[in-house]
C-alpha cells in the first residue's frame, strides 16, 4: 500500500515539477516521495523506478497518439529502434525510471540512517 | 552506517543525470532529449493542434491580425508596415527558426560553432570566410542601413524573429536544437544580410576559374572555343532574335601583356580548387504569355525556381497586407518581403542569370607574413583580417586573412596544403560590393506597373537574375538585371595576373544595356537560364548557361495558342527531353549494331521505341542517359584525365553540336591508343559499357529512371537525419522543363493569371512547417509530386468570417 502511495506520489511530484524545472526535476521527486514515505532500499528503487515510468509512459503515449505516431517513428529510425512508436515509449520511460529508481534508493539510505 | 550506501546511491544518481544531459558524439543528452515534457516528445504536434493564438508585444504600434488557411498559409493584416514586417519575421522564426539560424551561420562560416571539431566544416567554414563572405554582408548592411525604408523594414523583421526566440521555452526548441543541443542565438540585421549573401553564393558564386586555370597546361586557351563554347548553335536567347542592341556604351580594353602573360600555354596549374561547389543545376524556369496567346486575354506569368529540394523548404508562403502593400508569394525565412509572387496589379519571377562576376587574381606577397603585395610598381599594405573560428567542444581557430585590391586573398599556403609553392590567389566578387537587393523586392511587393518594376529591379546588384514581369495592364516583359562587369574576350575565365590594375574590371554595363524585352511581337518570354542574347549583344558574357530547356519551352509556347493556366501546368510539369531527341538519331547511326550481345539489343529496342519523355517510368530516359554520359566519357576522358585535380567536363549540348557538325570531331579519338577510333567506336563502345550498367541496374529492379536516380528530398542535415527526409517518385532532369535531378529541383511552382480577379496556383515539396514532428512538414509533397497545384487565396480584409480561415493569431500591444 505504502510503495503505492509512493509511487504515485513520484509521478505526481514529477509532473508538476516537470512543468517548472529542467528534465531531471524526477529526481528531485523519487528522492522526496521516499523521503516522505519511508521504504526499505529495493522497494524504494521500486517506486521511484515505477513513479517515473509510469509518468513518462503514459505522457508520451498519449501524445504520440494525438500526433499519430508522426515523429515517434521518425525518432525511433534515428535511435535505430526500427521505426517502432512503442519501442521509443518504452525507451523513453525506461531512461526516466532509472533516474527515478536511483534517487529513490538514496532516499531511502538517507531516511534509513536518521530512523 | 547507512552513509556510504547513500553516498554511493546518491553519486551514482547525481553521475546518471550528468551522463544523460550531455551529447555524445552524436548521441543527444538522452535524459533532456527524451523526457515527455522537455524532449522531442514536445515537438510532437497533436494533428488537429489548434493554432489560435492572442499576443501581446509591447514594440507594436498597432493591431496585427492573421489567419492561417487550411494548409497553415498565414494571411497577414496589419495596420502599418513596421507591425507588418515584425510579425512576418515572428512566423518565420516560428515554423523556420532552425533553417534562418543554420543557413546564416553557414553563411558566416560559423558552423563549428554548432557541428563542432569536424576537419571538412572546419575547412568549409574557412573557405566561406576566406572568400569574403561576412565582408560582403557587412557592406549589404551599411548599404541597406542607410535607406530608411529598407532599415524600418529589416528592424522590425528582426524585432519579430526575437520576440520569437525571446518568448521560447526550451521545450518548445525545434527538434534540431535538441538534437545537437546548442540554443538559438539572438538575430540581428547582418543575419538578413548573410542569407541574401548565402543567395549570392548559391546562384553566381559558382565559377570555374580555378579548373580552366588548372586545365590550360594540359589543354592551350585556344581549345576552350570547342570545349566550352560561348553562343551554342541551338541557343533561343531570353531576348528574341534579331532584337537591335545599342552600340555599347563601354569597351574594355585587353591589356597589352594578356597573351603572353594569361593566354599563354605555359603550366599554370595551382592545383587547388573550390571545396564549396554549388549544384550547376542552381538554375530556374520562367515565362510570362501575354493575352494575345491566352484564352482569358488577360497575361499569364509562370515561374519554377530549381534549388536544392530540402526539409525544411527554403519558401515559406504568405499574404502580406498593410494599407500600403498587398502581396501573396514565396518569402525567404531569413529575410522580409515576398521573393517571387503577384500584387493586386503585376505579378513577376525570377530564375538564375548564370553569368560569371566572380575572378581570381594571383597575388605577390612581400613575405609570409602577407602584409605587403606587390601592385602597379610597388609594395602596398594589406589589410589583414584575423578570423576566429569559434570550434564547439574545442578551442579557438585563427585565421589571418589578407585583402587586397581585389578582395581577400581566398588561397595561400596557411590554407591550401595542395597549392603550387609561392602561389597566393585573391577573390574579386560581384557579391562583394555595397547593394541593397532587399530593396528590390520591397518595391516590387508595392509595384503597380512597368515603370514601377524597372524602378525596383534597377536596385539588385547580385547575383544576376532573369526578372519576368507581368501587369494586370497587359504588359509582359523580362530583364535580366544586376551589376555586370564589361569585360574583354577572355576575360575572368581563368585565374589572372593580379600585379597591377590592368586585368581588373574595367567598369560596368551600363544597366540599361542588360538584356531586356518588353511585349515582344512572339507574345511570350522564356527564361530558363540560357544565354540571355544572341551573338549580337555587343559583350563578351561567359556563364555556365544551361540551353536545352529554354529550347523546349520556346517550341512549346510558340505552337501554343488560347493557353490557360491548365496549359502552363502541364508545361511547368514537362518531361520531354529535347537533347535526346536531337541526339537518339545519331546515337543509332554510328553504332554498330552487329556488335551487340543479346542484352545489349534488347536495351537499344527499349531506346528505338522511347518516347523521349523522362517520365518516372521510363526506361528509354535510362537507356539514354547512361549511354550518353558512357559516351561523354569515351570522348573527354582520354584529355581531361591529364589534368588535376578537377576538371570541367564540357556539358552534352556541346558534345551533341559538335558530333552534329562533324562527326570526325578530333577528341572523338583516344589519344592513348595506337589506332584512330571513329565515332563508330566511341558510340558502339559506349552502348556495350552503358549495357553492362544497365544489366546491372535491371538486375537490381531500377531500369525505370526515377528508381535509377532515386530522387529525395532532404533534410538541411543531409544524411544524418535520413529519417527526416522522403523520397519522391517524379521523373525529370537538369535539362527537362521538369527540372528534377537527385535532390535538386523545381522548388516553387507558381503560375498567376492576370484577369480582373487575379487566379493563381501554387505548390512547393515541403509544408509550412519546419517541424518534422508536424503533420504540415511535408504535406505538399504528395500534390507537387504528382504535378497539383493548390489555388492560392488571395484574402481580401473583409473575408474575415470565410470558411478557409481556420486559425487566427491576433498581435496587440496589450
Amino acid at each position: 500500500m505504502k510503495i503505492l502511495v509512493a509511487i504515485i506520489l513520484t509521478a505526481l511530484l514529477s509532473f508538476v515539477g516537470g512543468l517548472y524545472l529542467p528534465w531531471w526535476n524526477i529526481a528531485i521527486a523519487a528522492f522526496i516521495s521516499v523521503l516522505l514515505i519511508p521504504l526499505a532500499g529495493g522497494r524504494a528503487f521500486l517506486a521511484g523506478f515505477a513513479g517515473v515510468f509510469l509518468l513518462w509512459f503514459l505522457l508520451a503515449w498519449w501524445i504520440d497518439i494525438k500526433n499519430q505516431h508522426i515523429l515517434s517513428r521518425k525518432i525511433a529510425e534515428i535511435f535505430p529502434l526500427g521505426g517502432s512508436s512503442f519501442a521509443i515509449i518504452l525507451v523513453t520511460a525506461f531512461i526516466g525510471a532509472l533516474v527515478g529508481g536511483l534517487a529513490a534508493t538514496s532516499a531511502s539510505f538517507l531516511r534509513n540512517r536518521r530512523s | 552506517m547507512r552513509i556510504i550506501p547513500f553516498a554511493f546511491s546518491a553519486v551514482a544518481t547525481i553521475l546518471l543525470v550528468f551522463l544523460l544531459n550531455k551529447k555524445w558524439g552524436a548521441i543527444p543528452p538522452l535524459g533532456k532529449f527524451l523526457s515527455p515534457q522537455h524532449g522531442f516528445w514536445q515537438n510532437a504536434e497533436a494533428v488537429n493542434a489548434d493554432f489560435d493564438d492572442d499576443l501581446k508585444f509591447p514594440n507594436l504600434k498597432g493591431k496585427v491580425n492573421v489567419y492561417f488557411d487550411e494548409r497553415l498559409v498565414p494571411h497577414v493584416f496589419a495596420d502599418n508596415d513596421e507591425d507588418l514586417y515584425f510579425v512576418q519575421g515572428y512566423l518565420h522564426a516560428k515554423f523556420r527558426l532552425f533553417q534562418m539560424e543554420l543557413q546564416t551561420m553557414y553563411a558566416a562560416g560559423r558552423l563549428t560553432e554548432i557541428i563542432g571539431n569536424n576537419p571538412t566544416i572546419i575547412r568549409v567554414d574557412r573557405e566561406t570566410r576566406r572568400s569574403g563572405m561576412v565582408y560582403a554582408a557587412e557592406n549589404a548592411l551599411k548599404e541597406f542601413e542607410a535607406d530608411p525604408a529598407s532599415k524600418l523594414v529589416c528592424d522590425a523583421y528582426t524585432a519579430g524573429v526575437n520576440a520569437y526566440i525571446e518568448s521560447l521555452p526550451e521545450s518548445q526548441l525545434p527538434i534540431e536544437y535538441k538534437l545537437l543541443d546548442y540554443k538559438p542565438e539572438k538575430w540581428n540585421n547582418l543575419k538578413i544580410a548573410l542569407f541574401l549573401k548565402q543567395m549570392s553564393r548559391t546562384l553566381a558564386g559558382q565559377v570555374d576559374d580555378l579548373e580552366l586555370t588548372n586545365e590550360k597546361g594540359v589543354i592551350p586557351f585556344s581549345e576552350f572555343k570547342i570545349l566550352y563554347p560561348q553562343v551554342p548553335d541551338s541557343l533561343m536567347p531570353i531576348v528574341p532574335v534579331g532584337t537591335k542592341f545599342d552600340a555599347p556604351g563601354i569597351l574594355p580594353v585587353k591589356p597589352a601583356s594578356a597573351d603572353s602573360l594569361y593566354f599563354g600555354e605555359k603550366d599554370t596549374s595551382i592545383h587547388v580548387a573550390e571545396i564549396i561547389k554549388e549544384d550547376p543545376n542552381n538554375g530556374s524556369n520562367n515565362w510570362a504569355v501575354a493575352g494575345i496567346k491566352t484564352k482569358s486575354g488577360a497575361p499569364i506569368l509562370c515561374n519554377d525556381p530549381h534549388l536544392e529540394l530540402t526539409f525544411p523548404s527554403i519558401w515559406y508562403e504568405m499574404q502580406l497586407n498593410s494599407p500600403h502593400v498587398n502581396v501573396y508569394g514565396a518569402t525567404f525565412p531569413g529575410s522580409p518581403n515576398v521573393i517571387i509572387g503577384f500584387n493586386d496589379n503585376i505579378a513577376w519571377g525570377v530564375t538564375n542569370a548564370q553569368r560569371d562576376v566572380k575572378d581570381f587574381y594571383e597575388i605577390k606577397f612581400k613575405d609570409d607574413t602577407k602584409r605587403e603585395y606587390w601592385f602597379n610598381g610597388r609594395w602596398l599594405n594589406t589589410q589583414i583580417h584575423i578570423d576566429t573560428l569559434k570550434v564547439r567542444g574545442a578551442g579557438d581557430i585563427y585565421d589571418t586573412v589578407a585583402y587586397t585590391f581585389f578582395g581577400p586573398v581566398m588561397f595561400d599556403k596557411s590554407f591550401a596544403d595542395s597549392l603550387a609553392p609561392g602561389k597566393a590567389i585573391a577573390c574579386r566578387w560581384a557579391a562583394h560590393d555595397a547593394s541593397n537587393e532587399g530593396l528590390t523586392f520591397y518595391k516590387l511587393n508595392r509595384a503597380k506597373n512597368y515603370d514601377d518594376y524597372l524602378e525596383a529591379i534597377k536596385h539588385f546588384t547580385c547575383p544576376g537574375q532573369n526578372f519576368v514581369f507581368a501587369a494586370k495592364s497587359g504588359d509582359i516583359a523580362i530583364w535580366q538585371q544586376a551589376k555586370f562587369p564589361a569585360r574583354w574576350y577572355g576575360q575572368g575565365l581563368m585565374i589572372m595576373p593580379g600585379e597591377d590594375s590592368s586585368y581588373s574590371w574595367q567598369g560596368y554595363i551600363p544597366q540599361s544595356e542588360n538584356p531586356h524585352a518588353i511585349n515582344p511581337a512572339q507574345g511570350y518570354l522564356v527564361s530558363a537560364n540560357q544565354r540571355p542574347a544572341d551573338t549580337a549583344y555587343p559583350y563578351f558574357i561567359p556563364g555556365n548557361y544551361i540551353n536545352a530547356r529554354a529550347i523546349s519551352i520556346n517550341h512549346q509556347l510558340q505552337n501554343m495558342d488560347q493557353i490557360t493556366v491548365d496549359d502552363m501546368k502541364r508545361l511547368q510539369n514537362d518531361y520531354f527531353n529535347v537533347t535526346a531527341e536531337d541526339a537518339r538519331s545519331l546515337l543509332v547511326r554510328y553504332l554498330r549494331e552487329s556488335d551487340l550481345n543479346q542484352d545489349a539489343r534488347r536495351y537499344l529496342d527499349i531506346f528505338r521505341s522511347w518516347d523521349a519523355q523522362a517520365s518516372p517510368g521510363s526506361k528509354g530516359q535510362t537507356v539514354y542517359q547512361l549511354w550518353w554520359d558512357s559516351l561523354a566519357h569515351e570522348v573527354w576522358a582520354d584529355e581531361l584525365s591529364k589534368v588535376r585535380p578537377v576538371v570541367v567536363v564540357p556539358n552534352q549540348q556541346t558534345l551533341l553540336e559538335a558530333l552534329l557538325k562533324d562527326s570526325a570531331f578530333k577528341y572523338v579519338d583516344n589519344i592513348n591508343t595506337p589506332q584512330k577510333e571513329t565515332l563508330y567506336d566511341d558510340v558502339t563502345a559506349a552502348f556495350q559499357k552503358a549495357s553492362v550498367e544497365l544489366g546491372k541496374e535491371e538486375k537490381a529492379g531500377t531500369l525505370e529512371w526515377t528508381k535509377h536516380k532515386s530522387p529525395r528530398i532532404y533534410h538541411l542535415l543531409k544524411s544524418s537525419l535520413m529519417p527526416f527526409s522522403e523520397p519522391i517518385a517524379v521523373g525529370g532532369n537538369g535539362d527537362i522543363i521538369n527540372a528534377t535531378t537527385e535532390s535538386h529541383g523545381p522548388s516553387w511552382r507558381m503560375i498567376v493569371q492576370l484577369t480582373e480577379n487575379t487566379e493563381a496556383y501554387g505548390v512547393y515539396p515541403g509544408g509550412q512547417s519546419g517541424n518534422p514532428g508536424s503533420k504540415y512538414y511535408d504535406d505538399f509533397v504528395g500534390a507537387w509530386t504528382k504535378g497539383q497545384y493548390y489555388s492560392l487565396w488571395i484574402m481580401k480584409r473583409k473575408e474575415t468570417g470565410d470558411p478557409r480561415v481556420k486559425w487566427r493569431v491576433s498581435f496587440g500591444t496589450r
